[in-house]
């Protein structure tokens, strides 16, 4: 799908409406995930040509930023609090309840693909922690069995 | 009927939408009109969703408010179990002084007339009718210093960038507040997101700048939207745009979004980033005074920093200078969180002390369990033991106690902390969080991970080297990440040296 003339007209049309601004790369980026829940290989070389950029310098970009994701993540991102504000209410076990609630063993997507769970450092609700954000659905105060409910709403 | 419901996104990640949904349901059932007022917060997170009614006596709070506490709040407000009373008479709200946040949770953030008819747009209008001079020698005479975390005076920042010379200068607001334990600036860009507005051109009409972004991280969403309706509204009505309030130079300003990288809080980072680059450190000299965005004269500055400048200018420095301890003049933000029993924003001026602070404001641990450590200004601020808990709140006093007070956030924990856990977190976070530019910083983290975990198993010759290590990055890094981990390692190692010699002494 990503190779097709589709995929570079609707790509080219993203970075037309970005090009007037300064300094547009991280704007165009978050386009690009945002329209393909990644930002695929096949964009780089367009993007650098566009900007009159190295792909070096384009990949460089992409991956310095933990946002950017090189594949497009399970259908429900769940990302936990791994900081030290949420750490002092709890943070360490609802990261491993969360993991065992979904079976994983570490962060990662799961095997069917539903869910992807991440750590996230500081949503700024540390004073309600420990914090998750299911999707674009802030938890406060979260349990793996608050998150296992907003994951499934 | 007017009801407020805090669209903070701490209340709504406490339930606030489902309350407000119900409140307007609830209100219909009865045939009662109801106009909801999404506001600020007024910053006690352990009552919110904190729900006001406005009264003839003024307005009256009910927390924390769930969705089957509604009914009786439209039937029985006067006897309902959660009523708090008049919002301002909560003694925990009652004892701030509340100066940059006077408007958080007040107001509805977006509706500029609210914001005038609360004091808004004063600063900027006084400042409009003063020269580059005057400009410059009242936020000098204010005493304000980066609260960031630097400390640096703002008023000599803006004095270099007003001198330089260059055909464009910009205003930069970092709002990228990736410290752990810090929500002000996304509260303040939330709940009052016009001061931040009317600040950022204040610093523009001072030095000269035309332009600003706010580069605001993506973990905030909230604050993104805020920002981004309220400089729509702005615009709309001619306070940014060719000619501020329709009488006074070009400024306008966007909102940009980070991508995930702590680092870009460190200003030069951040500056790359704007630009489009990757978010690693520059090397000072030049300062970005001089040579900041696009290499040009640039103003960065935190988003309390600039939010406060607006009560300066219609206040009078002298007023902000008569609050506060030594040389940290004016009010804090402190930002209580972690295992506490009361968390929040709680701003009052410089002085109090830590020990105040945690036991009187916070009012001990949530877990009722005695308070064992308290890592101030974020993952890069030293853990006080309570036997530090006299020091008074300011930068000279936290500096002399081997700490820092960063963006003013304090996180509390009890005695089930194990500091050695909490010393290879930093390194850790360093390592994930590297920008790779400088070799301290890059590879000590790594290094200090690994070094922590032999202390672990009880390898007494790795404390010499965690030290000479914490020494090479302290005085090697580039900028604060590298520079600063070593605080809340070495703190941990030198005030709770049990959590360290514990397994030692077990593999003897």
């Amino acid at each position: 799908m990503l190779d097709t003339a589709d995929f570079t007209a609707r790509l080219r049309e993203i970075i037309a409406e970005h090009l007037p601004l300064e300094g547009p790369l991280l704007p165009i980026l978050h386009a690009v995930q945002a329209e393909w829940g990644h930002v695929p290989e096949a964009a780089v070389p367009v993007i650098a040509n566009a900007l009159n950029l190295g792909r070096a310098e384009v990949h460089g970009v992409v991956t310095f930023y933990h946002d950017f994701r090189h594949v497009p993540a399970g259908r429900t991102v769940v990302k936990v609090c791994a900081a030290e504000a949420c750490q002092a209410q709890g943070g360490r076990d609802l990261v491993q309840a969360t993991l065992k609630a979904f079976g994983l063993k570490d962060y990662g997507t799961t095997l069917d693909g539903k869910v992807t769970v991440e750590p996230i450092y500081c949503l700024g609700l540390c004073a309600c922690g420990p914090a998750a954000l299911v999707g674009d659905r802030l938890l406060g105060r979260a349990t793996a069995q608050s998150i296992g409910e907003e994951v499934l709403s | 009927m007017k009801i407020y419901v805090p669209r903070d996104a701490a209340a709504r990640s406490l339930g606030a939408d489902k309350v407000a949904n119900a409140i307007v349901l609830e209100a219909t059932k009865r045939g009662v009109t109801v106009e909801l007022v999404r506001n600020g917060s007024r910053g006690m997170v352990w009552l919110e969703p904190l729900v006001e009614i406005e009264t003839a006596q003024g307005r009256t709070a009910f927390g924390p408010v769930t969705v089957a506490d509604v009914p009786a709040l439209l039937d029985a407000p006067d006897t309902h179990p959660k009523a708090q009373g008049p919002v301002e008479l909560i003694p925990w709200f009652a004892k701030q002084t509340r100066l940059t946040f006077a408007r958080v949770g007040l107001i509805d953030p977006l509706s500029l007339s609210d914001y005038e008819a609360h004091g808004g747009l004063a600063g900027l209008r006084r400042a409009l009718e003063m020269d580059g001079d005057a400009l410059i020698d009242e936020m000098k005479l204010s005493g304000l210093r980066g609260r960031g975390g630097a400390g640096f005076p703002t008023g000599i920042k803006w004095d270099t960038v007003r001198l330089a010379q260059a055909d464009q200068k910009y205003i930069v607001c970092n709002a990228d507040e990736g410290d752990s334990g810090t929500f002000a600036d996304r509260m303040l860009m939330e709940g009052d997101p016009f001061t931040l507005i009317e600040g950022m051109a204040i610093a523009g009409v001072t030095v000269g700048a035309t332009k600003g972004y706010v580069y605001i991280r993506s973990e905030y969403p909230d604050a993104i939207h805020q920002m981004s309706e309220a400089i729509r509204i702005a615009r709309m009505n001619k306070l940014l745009g060719p000619s501020l309030l329709g009488t006074g130079p070009a400024f306008d300003m966007e909102v940009r979004v980070g991508a995930g990288a702590y680092v870009c809080g460190e200003e030069t980072s951040l500056l790359n980033s704007l630009e489009g680059k990757r978010g690693t450190v520059r090397a000072k000299p030049p300062l970005p005074a001089l040579q900041g965005l696009f290499g040009k004269p640039t103003v960065v500055n935190n988003v309390i920093s600039l939010a406060t400048v607006p009560w300066i200018f219609a206040n009078g420095a002298q007023a902000y200078k008569d609050f506060g301890l030594g040389r940290s003049r004016g009010t804090i933000p402190l930002q209580i969180a972690g295992n506490v029993k009361f968390g929040g924003l709680f701003e009052t001026a410089f002085g109090m002390s830590l020990g105040e602070i945690v036991n009187d404001i916070a009012g001990g641990t949530a877990t009722g369990r005695p308070v064992k450590a308290v890592q101030v200004g974020g993952p890069l601020g030293a853990y006080f033991p309570v036997s530090k808990f006299a020091t008074p709140f300011g930068y000279e006093e936290f500096d002399g106690q081997g700490g820092l007070i960063g963006h003013a956030g304090i996180v509390v924990f009890d005695d089930s902390v194990d500091m050695l856990q909490q010393a290879r977190f930093a390194m850790e976070f360093c390592a994930v969080e590297s920008c790779g530019k400088c070799t301290p910083c890059r590879i000590g983290a790594v290094r200090g991970v690994e070094t922590l975990d032999r202390i672990a198993q009880g390898d007494a010759a790795a404390m010499p080297l965690l030290v000479d290590l914490c020494d090479t990055m302290r005085d090697g890094s580039l900028c604060a990440l590298g520079g600063f981990t070593p605080y809340p390692v070495m703190s941990a190692v030198t005030q709770f040296p049990d959590d360290f010699a514990r397994l030692r002494e077990a593999a003897e």
